[in-house]
């Protein structure tokens, strides 16, 4: 049946236009900052997912594992590597810095966009291009990737050795595409930093988060660029047969070690400091007290970022470096838990004598604090020489790490998701489920990773796939201690459907909110829940620092930035 | 008429404008860039020299290149990036027309480069200094093809600001084309001695 288009068929199309337009190919820095989001809660639940396919591996050998059948060696070293590489380089990346960087930095700097919001929409393109094909490298012939997110040479640089024909170079390709969209990202962050601040808005009345999401993207730039030219010479060994890393041939497989310890320390500080900068801004709005020694978070900051680029080769205590070397790095190492405990100090302090209210957004703060001190406790144990040539490469390294990791990237994220939703869709979420995911998910990470410290001290060994192979590694105790972190694994999924539930729920059902729900001072407040694309009615002017609560002889316990008296 | 939906995608950021800094945000970006390249740059060619001091065999692979070549396309580069200078300064004097036709010596030089480095290469390769002989030649095709693939990108990218200052637009670009070459140029200079001169 053929007709003239009728008025309802062209709004329609228009309709669809502007569904591409505002939600797909937007350039609004909100839009991309959740797409953001999303594609890193969905690659953190398949990342989830191998870990529950290898950590049933290891409680239950050789068994079929419900969901997903058996899990041959090969496989699980694929699981394993992939699950590193897409926790790290699709999860905490995307969500702490893309995400959260650019849904909060010109909101808080008080301005409309990205200065480049094109380049911005190109920056997320080529992160979700990068996502697709670190999938397709897990199905192509061969396999995915399985040596180890770390990649070492000539185990990574020859199919030959790794079985990957396929999978190995896609891996390092869709890496690769990650680091350019970073860098991309990264730039158009720090000149919209420097630039786009609204008037008034100095250097030390920027809210610390944006403060630590700068620091983040200057330490990216400049420790990733010496892995992108390691990550050229290793595509050329894996396709075109160069031997970069190949002693035989005059080639240095340490030098890869190098190359990417260079990079990947710093990149632990690439996450934990936005992580840390969302947890200050929660903790001074739930405690309702002025962030405690702002001028020196933001110097420690400045110096961990400093100081990252000189410990690397803490992870070579074992490949034989120079002893004389390897007690430098001790040092250095150490030190910079100086900077870090300087910046977990002024947390507790902010918190003393607050007027804590304990909301959702305050527990997940209030447990990154306590669940990282932990982390980097036992980071001592590794950054010593003397320690580390024991614990190396033991399940001892897999606790400490994830005991940094999580609540850097999990503990942080769930905090800086709650604080936010507000401003994200002008709803709340729902506390009951906020806490009943919250206890659901911080109780088993604890089963999860202390069992993991006892088997690591007991000497038994990671990226193991059955220690029914190795029986001097394994007892009946530590059995137990694998089958405990299974399942309490387990009961953490469990739970994020509560989150899901929670999240999803409220975007659409959520007790409606003002502007500003948690009485908070720095300028995304100000703007309207959820902000148009512009963000505010007319420019704000800023006044004051950002953490102005109980200021004396102020009726109101708060003294937003905007406000001029 | 205007309704939301329009109102929403016209809608042009003022961020783009502003610059507390006082510097041009566009310039600023492009001293990222260039600071994000020093370093991959810097990764490749400090890598190459750790590994040069502990093989000293590789000063007599490097024998084989072709110092002259180096040195012609040193003098290209370098007259290439004057050109690149003088284009920024019609720009400042707001002649467009004139800095495209710099612009264009430029992109000559950059061809001739190319050029030289092509027989270079063909030649080396004819007598079996390939990719795969030594890790020297390694370094050798991947520093020089990097740079290369940087050269050929400027090129590419100074076309079309030359086409859009011929037509009067834009002509701050042209400043930001030639801060870029400049570093192609600077690249350049440590890759010569590193791996033509020093035998
Ligand atoms: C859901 C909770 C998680 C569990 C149960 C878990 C468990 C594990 C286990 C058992 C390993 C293997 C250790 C080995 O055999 O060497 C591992 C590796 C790893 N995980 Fe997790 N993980 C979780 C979440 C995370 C998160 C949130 C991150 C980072 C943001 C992360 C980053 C890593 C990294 C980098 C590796 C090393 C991979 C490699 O050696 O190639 N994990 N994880
Ligand atoms: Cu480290």
């Amino acid at each position: 049946m053929s007709m003239p288009a009728t008025a309802h068929e062209v709004t329609a199309v228009h309709a669809l236009e502007s569904v591409w337009s505002r939600y797909v190919f937007s350039t609004d820095h909100k839009v991309i900052g959740l797409q953001y989001l999303f594609t890193g809660m969905a690659m953190a639940l398949l990342g989830g997912f191998m870990a529950y396919v290898f950590r049933m591996q290891l409680a239950f050998p050789d068994q079929v594992v419900p969901l997903y059948g058996l899990v041959t060696a090969r496989e699980y070293n694929a699981l394993v590597t992939n699950h590193g590489s897409i926790m790290i380089f699709w999860v905490a990346m995307p969500v702490l810095i893309a995400g959260f960087g650019n849904f909060l930095i010109p909101l808080m700097i008080g301005c409309d966009d990205m200065v480049f919001p094109r380049l911005n929409r190109l920056s997320y393109q080529i992160f979700f291009v990068s996502a697709v094909i670190i999938l397709i490298s897990l199905v192509v012939p061969g396999g995915g990737f399985g040596g180890a997110w770390t990649a070492y040479p000539p185990l990574s640089a020859s199919a030959q050795y790794n079985h990957t024909p396929w999978g190995a170079p896609l891996w390092l390709l869709a890496v690769a595409l990650e680091f350019v969209a970073f860098l991309l990202g990264g730039i158009n962050f720090t000149v919209t930093v420097m630039n786009a601040r609204a008037p008034g808005m100095t250097a030390m009345r920027i809210p610390i988060v944006v403060w630590m999401i700068v620091i983040a993207s200057l330490v990216f730039m400049a420790s990733v660029g010496p892995l992108v030219a390691g990550a050229v010479m290793l595509l050329l060994d894996q396709t075109v047969g160069t031997r970069f890393y190949d002693p035989t041939a005059g080639g240095d497989p340490l030098l890869w070690q190098h190359l990417f310890w260079f990079f990947g320390h710093p990149e632990v500080y690439v996450v934990l400091l936005p992580a840390t900068g969302i947890v200050a801004e929660i903790i001074t709005v739930f405690a309702r007290k002025k962030l405690f020694a702002y001028k020196t978070i933001l110097g420690t900051s400045i110096a961990t970022g400093i100081i990252s680029f000189f410990v690397w080769a803490h992870h070579q205590f074992v490949a034989g470096i120079d002893p004389r070397m390897a007690h430098l790095f001790t040092i250095t190492t150490l030190l910079i838990s100086i900077p870090i405990a300087e910046m977990l100090f002024a947390f507790i302090a902010t918190l003393y004598g607050g007027s804590i209210e304990l909301a959702t957004p305050m527990l997940w703060a209030l447990a990154f604090i306590a669940e990282f001190l932990i982390g980097g406790v036992t980071g001592i144990f590794l950054g010593a020489n003397a320690t580390d040539i024991y614990l190396h490469d033991t399940y001892f390294v897999v606790a400490h790490f994830h005991y940094t990791f999580f609540p850097i990237g999990i503990i942080a994220t769930f905090a800086a998701v709650t604080y936010w939703f507000p401003k994200m869709f002008g709803r709340r979420m729902n506390e009951t489920l906020g806490k009943l995911h919250f206890w659901g998910t911080i109780i088993p990470f604890n089963l999860i990773f202390i069992p993991l410290f006892l088997t690591g001290a007991a000497g038994q060994h990671r990226r193991i796939y059955s220690y029914e192979n190795f029986p001097q590694l394994s007892t009946p105790w530590l059995n137990q201690l694998a089958v405990l972190a299974t399942l309490a694994l387990i009961v953490m999924f469990v739970f994020q459907a509560v989150f899901l539930v929670n999240f999803f729920w409220s975007m659409r059902r959520g007790e409606k909110v003002g502007a500003n729900p948690w009485n908070a001072n720095t300028l995304e407040w100000s703007a309207p829940s959820p902000p148009p694309h512009g963000n505010f009615a007319a420019m704000p002017t800023v006044y004051r620092g950002p953490y102005e609560y109980g200021v004396p002889d102020r009726e109101l316990d708060y003294w937003p930035q905007h406000v001029a008296s | 008429m205007s309704d939301a939906a329009d109102v929403h995608t016209a809608h042009v950021p003022l961020a783009t404008r502003r610059s507390t800094t006082g510097i041009p945000t566009a310039r600023l970006a492009v001293w990222w860039v260039l600071a994000s390249e020093i370093v991959i740059f810097g990764g490749l060619i400090g890598s190459y020299v750790m590994l040069r001091l502990h093989h000293p065999h590789w000063a007599e692979e490097a024998a084989h290149t072709n110092t002259i070549a180096g040195a012609f396309n040193t003098f290209v580069l370098l007259t290439s990036s004057l050109a690149a200078v003088l284009a920024h300064q019609a720009a400042e004097a707001r002649d467009g027309r004139r800095a495209a036709r710099f612009l264009g010596g430029t992109i000559l030089g950059g061809l001739v480069f190319l050029v030289v480095k092509g027989f270079e290469w063909s030649h080396e390769i004819a007598h079996g200094f390939t990719i795969f002989r030594d890790v020297f030649w390694s370094y050798y095709y991947v520093a020089c093809g990097l740079h290369g693939l940087h050269v050929i990108a400027g090129m590419i990218i100074m076309a079309i600001v030359a086409a859009d200052a011929r037509r009067g637009r834009n002509l701050h670009r042209v400043e930001l084309i030639g801060i870029y070459w400049h570093f192609v140029d600077a690249v350049w200079i440590f890759l010569f001695p590193l791996f033509y001169i020093a035998k």
